[in-house]
């Protein structure tokens, strides 16, 4: 079934803050093989100008995509998420996420269509530090197949 | 908050140095912990193949990470990337064996935009194949 048209625009309350650890940034740069010093060593992170260790650029995806689920798993909105894959991603910062940042993120549904079956969910995830200034928006695309277009496909 | 690299050394053309990054079964198991998808579709070759996937994939936002480090490497700042993009197009394969698979990332600057900022694109391939398309970073020069 179609999703309904009426939810774009719609805006869900911003979440609860994720606070940025040092260790959870070394954990996801090691987990990518990235030994870039800026996400490790504060002294490295200070010589670039950062006030603490930097955050990999889709770093902050995990703490957007939690809160999409705000959107995904809203009963009104209906969504079959055991068929949705991801489209796009798109990031754009004001600055880089660092450790000790608190951010909240309130997404927003940007879009929604209708395409050869799929239907295309558009969610924008403004990011903010506890001081309410913006540090990146998230853009992500998710399609959900429709059940005639997943037939005999990979 | 700015790369190493110098706007004014810079033409359009000029190409980032192209890393190959090898990812294995075991790369997605620490990425699936490190950013908390737990997609089965990365770790579990059953339910890949259940689902209609030739085999366990690799995280999309793996690939999303790899495929950066091309212009973060490049610009010594990663604090310099102000605009990153992509769309998934195809899924980077992980076969059970201890090669795994590989991210081949090769970039080149398409534009050079309003304060000291380029437009870098991205040529993503693994096994032959263009994995990511529309990969786009913005970066701020110096």
């Amino acid at each position: 079934m179609a999703l309904d048209q009426s939810f774009v625009g719609r805006s869900y309350p911003p979440t609860d803050p994720y606070e940025v650890g040092r260790e959870k940034i070394r954990e996801f740069a090691q987990a990518v093989g990235d030994t870039n010093p800026a996400y490790t060593d504060p002294e490295a992170a200070k010589a670039l100008g950062h006030s603490d260790v930097i955050a990999p650029p889709t770093f902050v995806f995990a703490i957007t995509f939690k809160a999409a689920a705000q959107v995904t798993t809203d009963p009104q909105l209906g969504l079959d998420y055991s068929r949705v894959v991801h489209g796009d991603q798109k990031f754009a910062y004001t600055r880089p996420v660092r450790a000790g940042d608190r951010l909240r993120v309130t997404s927003t549904i940007e879009a929604i269509k209708s395409m050869a079956g799929n239907e295309i969910l558009d969610i924008r995830g403004e990011v903010h530090d506890e001081a309410g200034e913006h540090v990146v928006t998230a853009w992500t695309k998710l399609v959900a197949r429709g059940a005639d277009a997943t037939e005999g496909e990979a | 908050m700015t790369a190493k690299i110098a706007y004014g050394d810079i033409e359009v053309g000029t190409e980032l140095p192209t890393q190959t990054f090898p990812v294995t079964r075991a790369t997605l198991v620490q990425y699936a912990g490190a950013s908390g998808d737990f997609n089965p579709i990365h770790w579990n070759e059953k339910f890949a193949k259940e689902v209609g996937l030739p085999d366990v994939i690799a995280h999309g936002m793996f690939t999303m990470a790899e495929a950066i480090r091309v212009v973060t490497d490049w610009a010594g700042d990663p604090g310099a990337v102000v605009e990153y993009g992509v769309r998934f197009t195809k899924p980077v394969v992980v076969p059970n064996d201890e090669q795994g698979a590989t991210i081949e990332v090769s970039g080149k600057v398409a534009a050079k935009l309003d304060d000291n900022r380029v437009r870098v694109d991205l040529t993503v391939k693994s096994a032959g194949q263009k994995v990511l398309g529309m990969s786009r970073a913005v970066v701020q020069l110096a």
